[in-house]
């Protein structure tokens, strides 16, 4: 499954390539990306993990950027 | 106040404040140190306030901490204009490089800014405003002038022009009447057009084409890879070499002082932030992909923008991409039957295929195809096709088809493809049947040539005549002709082997039936992708038109994207390098230290800008 979300005010080209590396590093996924330019995240994971893994994907975003807002694209 | 007005206030009065600290004429020390404090809370607390939330979140070496070291750092040691003014430098910096992002991405947004907004669709008598997403395959939308296009439709009535540019880069409008097919996201310019919908909006051409612009990102070119990489140890290592350079020189050296080193290693701390790599490079990869897009010609990945600047050899199919592939019946040669009965038998016998020559043999037959009459169709790949017409044995294909079957033909030399025809295994004659060279084509290969292509092949299923002929008249290197399905990936395969290891090659073709070979090439590349979904699956570059003559222009949109790439990638580092060399040794400042950080950042932003604009190109 793929799901893709809008990272808003996403301010650093740096953080985006680290919460890329740790969300790849999260169990189920299969691909994620983090497009500086676009604002853009898609992850494509295991259907039954998703819900954890966008959960998770969440925290590690708060974590390295926390006035990011999530959306559903 | 918006978020950076309020960013530029802060900046201007603790800028003011800042000025006042060092043009004051009253010289007490208590005095100035607290308007110095004052100045840097005004222009720099946020940044403090971000590196200890971090810290606590357990995020140390980001840029906050790094600043807020340094410039207190800067204060320890009594340098208080200077921690100031790079606090104020840094933040000037920052704000600068928020613009050249959010302005970056609106002209990317800008570029992609062909997703309709809404659809009239029709219900009953009503126009009802719907969001493209909403509206059903089957449903009647009216488009009226001016108005873009919002799902793929097929014209029920009325008639227009419509400009395709965002599509396909192609200025001239089409003209459309009832029963053409509409593409999503073109604009209609005059009439009024009643449309059904053909497709939904998430399969509709416009989606598909969002899609794959805003996603090639996700795969990356080595450039990208070794910044990822690089900008992992990069921050790590000069944190590193900074503590070092704090510690060991003042207790080795002789006559060495503590805050002279401590000061060297601030600068440093300043520098060691790789934001400036890790925007650029991808942005001037997506600019570029972004700016072909505009020009018809879509690319799935910045790694396939990056194998198109090294490509080396170039093979193209010849039927649909170096000629038009509109084939026509030049001349019907019957044995022993009559002209319109070797026709109607052929086109019988090849009325189940789609290949261009079947059509061409319908079209000239003209008359209704009454599929009852026929039973047993067979293909054979790369021979032709056997069937039964009313009752009778019917093959029609190349001479390869009549070798293979024993049946004696005409062996003269004929200019064009060739159709053999028997009946009950009685040879009945010949169709000879001729494709067009495309306007373009010649100055394709010419300016293929002219950007240092080493080899430009052409296979071709077609007979070695025409094979030979098109080469000819177009200049290519090399002809492969008669070929089946399966030799088109050996030839493929032994090409391989003839190139230098870093050259690429690239394989261009239609999409539709060479999908192995579009697959097994380094870059595969297919042609009239525009309303072709077998086309944008297959290919990694898809050129939307059917211009051969766009694959020059990607070549250039590619080398100049990787140019850019490359000089940022050296700029960057370079200056980055050199700064952290001259503070080690104790000869630059931190002023120039924060221009390496921000103002390296800025113009990078600036540089890949460049990749973004093809019209001249």
């Amino acid at each position: 499954m793929k799901k893709s979300f809008r990272l808003e005010g996403l301010g650093c080209a740096n953080c985006a390539a680290k919460m890329e590396k740790a969300i790849n590093e999260l169990d189920g996924v299969k691909e994620a990306t983090v497009n500086f330019m676009t604002t853009k995240m898609v992850i494509e994971a295991e259907d039954e993990k998703m819900t954890e893994i966008i959960a998770a994907s969440e925290k590690i975003i708060k974590k390295i950027e926390p006035d990011v807002t999530i959306k559903k694209a | 106040m918006t978020y950076m007005k309020k960013r530029l206030w802060k900046i201007i009065i603790g800028g003011i404040v800042f000025a006042v600290a060092i043009v004051n004429p009253i010289n007490i020390t208590w005095l100035k140190v607290t308007l110095f404090l004052i100045s840097y809370i005004i222009v720099g607390s946020d940044v403090v306030i971000r590196a200890v939330k971090n810290i606590i979140r357990g995020n140390v070496f980001d840029e906050n901490f790094l600043m807020s070291i340094a410039t207190i750092g800067a204060f320890l040691i009594g340098e208080f204009p200077e921690g100031v003014a790079v606090m104020v430098f840094y933040q000037v910096g920052e704000l600068f490089q928020s613009y050249a992002v959010a302005q970056s991405r609106k002209s990317i947004a800008d570029l992609m800014d062909i997703r309709p907004d809404y659809a009239n669709v029709k219900k009953g008598e009503e126009l009802v405003r719907m969001d493209p997403d909403e509206v059903q395959v089957g449903d009647i939308i009216v488009i009226k002038a001016g108005e873009r296009i919002p799902l793929d439709s097929k014209v029920i009535e009325g008639n227009s022009t419509i400009d395709t540019s965002a599509l396909t880069g192609e200025s001239i409008p089409r003209e459309i009447e009832v029963g053409s097919d509409l593409l999503s996201g073109c604009i209609n310019i005059n009439g009024v057009i009643t449309a059904e919908v053909m497709k939904e909006f998430g399969e509709s051409t416009v989606s598909k084409i969002l899609d794959l612009v805003e996603n090639a990102s996700s795969k990356k070119s080595k450039s990208e890879q070794f910044i990822t990489k690089f900008a992992r140890y990069y921050t790590p290592i000069v944190v590193i070499i900074a503590a070092i350079l704090a510690i060991i020189p003042p207790l080795v050296i002789p006559g060495a002082i503590f805050s002279d080193w401590i000061h060297r290693a601030l600068t440093f701390l300043v520098v060691s932030c790789p934001c400036a790599l890790v925007i650029s490079i991808p942005l001037s990869f997506f600019g570029g992909i972004g700016g072909a897009s505009r020009k018809g010609i879509l690319v799935k990945g910045s790694n396939y923008m990056e194998a198109l600047a090294q490509a080396e050899i170039i093979v193209f199919d010849k039927t649909g991409t170096l000629t038009k592939g509109v084939f026509n019946v030049q001349e019907i040669h019957p044995e022993g039957i009559s002209k319109e009965e070797l026709l109607e038998v052929t086109a019988y016998a090849e009325s189940f295929s789609n290949h261009p020559i079947s059509i061409s043999l319908k079209r000239a037959f003209g008359k209704d195809i009454d599929n009852q009459r026929i039973t047993k169709v067979e293909e054979i790949a790369g021979h032709g096709v056997s069937a039964a017409v009313d009752g009778r044995k019917v093959l029609a294909g190349n001479s390869k088809l009549m070798e293979k079957m024993n049946i004696a033909y005409y062996k003269g030399e004929l200019i064009g493809t060739v159709v053999h025809v028997a009946i009950e295994n009685q040879y009945v004659g010949y169709i000879v049947i001729a494709d067009e060279v495309k306007e373009d084509s010649a100055q394709a290969i010419r300016d293929l040539k002219a950007a240092n292509i080493k080899q430009i092949i052409m296979l071709t299923g077609d007979s070695r005549n025409v094979g030979v002929k098109v080469a000819d008249e177009l200049g290519l290197d090399q002809v492969y002709a008669e070929l089946l399905p399966a030799d088109k990936v050996k030839i493929m395969e032994e090409l391989f082997s003839q190139k230098s290891k870093k050259g690429k090659l690239a394989y261009v073709g239609d999409g539709i039936n060479d999908a192995p070979v579009l697959a097994l090439a380094d870059i595969g590349i297919a042609m009239g992708g525009l309303g072709s979904d077998a086309a944008i699956e297959a290919a990694d570059i898809v050129i939307m038109t059917d211009e051969p003559s766009k694959i020059a222009m990607a070549m250039k949109i590619a080398k100049k994207t990787l140019k850019i790439a490359s000089q940022n990638t050296v700029f960057a580092i370079g200056i980055k390098v050199i700064v952290l060399i001259l503070s080690a040794l104790g000869y630059a400042s931190m002023w120039a230290a924060v221009f390496a950080d921000v103002g390296v950042t800025v113009l990078a932003v600036i540089n890949s800008f460049r990749a973004l604009h093809v019209e001249n190109i």
